[in-house]
């Protein structure tokens, strides 16, 4: 095998290296530059606050707000207009709960068309619909109970 | 570890990428089957017999992978398959060609242990479904880590390699625990951290701008320090020591954001280290010969240096562009085709070669931390962040060995070296990884319509997507 030969299956080999290398990065590079968000998520808001918050009070019968029954801090309530709620022991929290087995930011009740649902941020001793501990956004409706520690809360109308 | 997710409900949904991944996968074979042709031709003078063979089951082991992640994790991300299976393609070759020098049959072995990797690979993807399931068993793998790291010490199974103490022999079958036990912990870490982080991050009291946790809390910190300390003392591993210390350190820190654990553990860490380089003449030896190498090198002298020094003499000479496959001799370095394989990589494929292959380490890790920022709780973040942080502290450690940056460990390059254990326990890292990032890119589930009346509360369905 000649001496040329063999520099060219060498020089060859690194390009293929460095062309899968490329490759890879370049499937990845959403990463860097931001991923495309589908034209139809897009339009009606970025943030998806108001819209979202009150297209589902627009029908008969929708919750208007999320009320604490049971627990420390019973009573306690916070409008759903202001979605996503965020409750929580941390000072950003909507409902701010004087709870020891709740999360600093434990869980978040968010619209999604006509529906609310809860879900769960990673908390620690998590959050339950009945008995049943949630694992990703599971609906509610009104009067669902939602347990959060030694807490209960509802949407209410 | 704040949650910073993009907001799930806003209908923003990760792309599925499974046909880049193949595309990327056809880049990775023709890596992997490449260089077995290259060794071919360079050291034999001709293209192997059995290439078709060879990249047949090469082929056949990778895209029965591809297949299995299209069915069950079809979200999963789509670069790290195939940066793992050019990597293990491009260690095969490296082996086999240093097999043909040193007439040895270590490369059919691997083949072996790469098809029983890729068998455990698509168990765990199929078995685990949901990563969530393995908080159940903090305890239980904390505790099997720890048998397999004390099983070394056993004095019927134990063995001795190379004046490290971390070999168990079975029969035929020899495996090093360790590497086993390094996905075990990783799960006990995430399943303990995501329960305590709470109490390990807020309480505590401020001293000199560090936040330092409380008294009683620093009992797992120290008694992985002690862990760690004992495997240096007893299993004379260096490597591990560090490993397993700095994976535990990575994870406490990303888990409190804290930045009092890493002031800590990094003290703990040196005056370990310290202690044990003033008692311990394995380690003295070492970093002596980190320090000046040519002094235990050449005649007259008792040779310790010969490994390190001439993988450097090996990669000098192989320069920017490599001697090529067959053209360089790096069978003159002792255990080339394990601890010393980026040796020779260095000197067969020169700077490129090496640069490609560590931005290729550097990529399985960004991953990893990619799906862990992406992941919806926080045991898959933590548990993704500490596969990460094994993978990068190891390549850290051994590629920073063998190119004489910190003193020389004896730890397997992931996925490149020679050894069934460290290869079969890699590719369970890496269906991990997909796993947590599967979950994480998979859109939140369409839920049912609840009825207006609300009398159906009690069977409500959760939809889950599968």
């Amino acid at each position: 095998m000649s001496e040329l030969t063999l520099l060219l299956i060498r020089i060859a080999y690194l390009a293929v290296l460095w062309i899968f290398v490329l490759s890879a990065i370049s499937v990845i590079r959403s990463d860097m530059f931001g991923a495309r968000v589908p034209e139809t998520a897009r339009t009606p808001e970025p943030r998806g606050r108001e819209p979202k918050a009150k297209a589902p009070s627009k029908r008969r019968g929708s919750p208007t707000h999320v009320l604490v029954t049971e627990g420390a801090n019973a009573g306690e309530r916070a409008d759903l207009a202001a979605a996503p709620v965020l409750i929580g022991r941390g000072s950003d929290a909507a409902i701010r709960l004087d709870d020891d087995y709740v999360s600093t930011r434990h869980a978040r009740i968010a619209a999604s068309g006509d529906q609310w649902f809860v879900e769960d941020l990673g908390s620690t001793n998590g959050t339950y619909i009945g008995t049943v501990r949630i694992t990703q956004p599971t609906t509610i409706t009104l009067g669902t109970q939602v347990r959060i520690g030694k807490t209960i809360l509802e949407l209410r109308k | 570890m704040s949650q910073t997710t993009g907001n799930p409900i806003l209908g923003f949904v990760h792309r599925r990428r499974r046909g880049a991944e193949l595309f990327l996968l056809v880049l990775a074979l023709a890596v992997g089957i490449g260089a077995y042709a290259a060794v071919g031709v360079g050291v034999e003078g001709a293209v192997p017999t059995d290439l078709i063979g060879y990249g047949g089951w090469l082929a056949a082991l990778v895209v029965g992978a591809h297949i299995v992640v299209r069915l069950v994790a079809p979200y999963a991300d789509p670069v790290l398959l195939p940066v793992v299976a050019a990597l293990n393609g491009l260690g095969l070759a490296v082996i086999h060609r240093l097999d043909l020098t040193e007439d040895t049959g270590f490369a059919a072995q691997q083949l072996v242990w790469m098809t029983i990797g890729v068998a455990l690979f698509v168990g765990t993807l199929v078995l685990l479904r949901d990563h969530r399931i393995l908080t159940r068993f903090t305890y239980t793998s904390g505790l099997a880590a720890i048998v397999l790291l004390l099983m070394p010490m056993l004095p019927l199974i134990g063995n001795e390699v190379r004046g490290a103490r971390i070999w168990v022999r079975l029969g035929p079958v020899g495996m090093q625990p360790g590497e086993v036990a390094k996905v075990l912990l990783v799960i006990a870490f995430a399943g303990y951290l995501v329960l305590h982080r709470d109490a390990l991050a807020l309480a505590g009291r401020r001293l000199l701008f560090v936040d330092l946790p409380r008294g009683r809390d620093l009992g797992p910190i120290l008694g992985m320090w002690l862990i760690s300390l004992g495997i240096l003392v007893f299993q004379r591993d260096l490597g591990s020591s560090l490993l397993f210390f700095g994976l535990f350190l990575f994870m406490l820190y990303v888990a409190t954001e804290r930045a009092g654990w890493l002031v800590v553990g990094g003290g703990l860490f040196l005056g370990g280290a310290l202690v044990a380089w003033q008692l311990f003449s394995h380690v003295q030896t070492r970093v002596n010969v980190w320090l000046n190498p040519f002094d235990y090198y050449g005649p007259g002298t008792n040779d310790s240096a010969f490994q390190p020094v001439e993988a450097t003499f090996g990669m000098a000479w192989g320069g920017l562009l490599g001697r090529g496959f067959g053209g360089g001799d790096p069978g003159r370095v002792p255990f080339a085709e394990s601890d010393f394989i980026m040796a020779a990589i260095g000197e067969e494929l020169g700077l490129t070669g090496m640069m490609a292959v560590l931005v290729l380490y550097g990529l399985i890790v960004e991953r990893g931390l990619r799906a862990a920022l992406i992941s919806r709780d926080g045991f898959g973040k933590l548990l993704a962040t500490g596969l990460a942080s094994v993978f990068a502290l190891q390549v850290f450690v051994v590629i920073g060995g063998v190119t004489g940056l910190i003193p020389l460990t004896g730890l397997t390059t992931p996925f490149l070296s020679y050894g069934g254990s460290s290869l079969v326990a890699n590719w369970v890292i890496i269906a991990l990884l997909l796993r947590v990032s599967d979950l994480a890119r998979r859109p939140v589930p369409e839920l049912t319509t609840a009825d207006d009346d609300a009398g159906d509360q009690d069977t409500q369905v959760i939809r889950v997507a599968r």
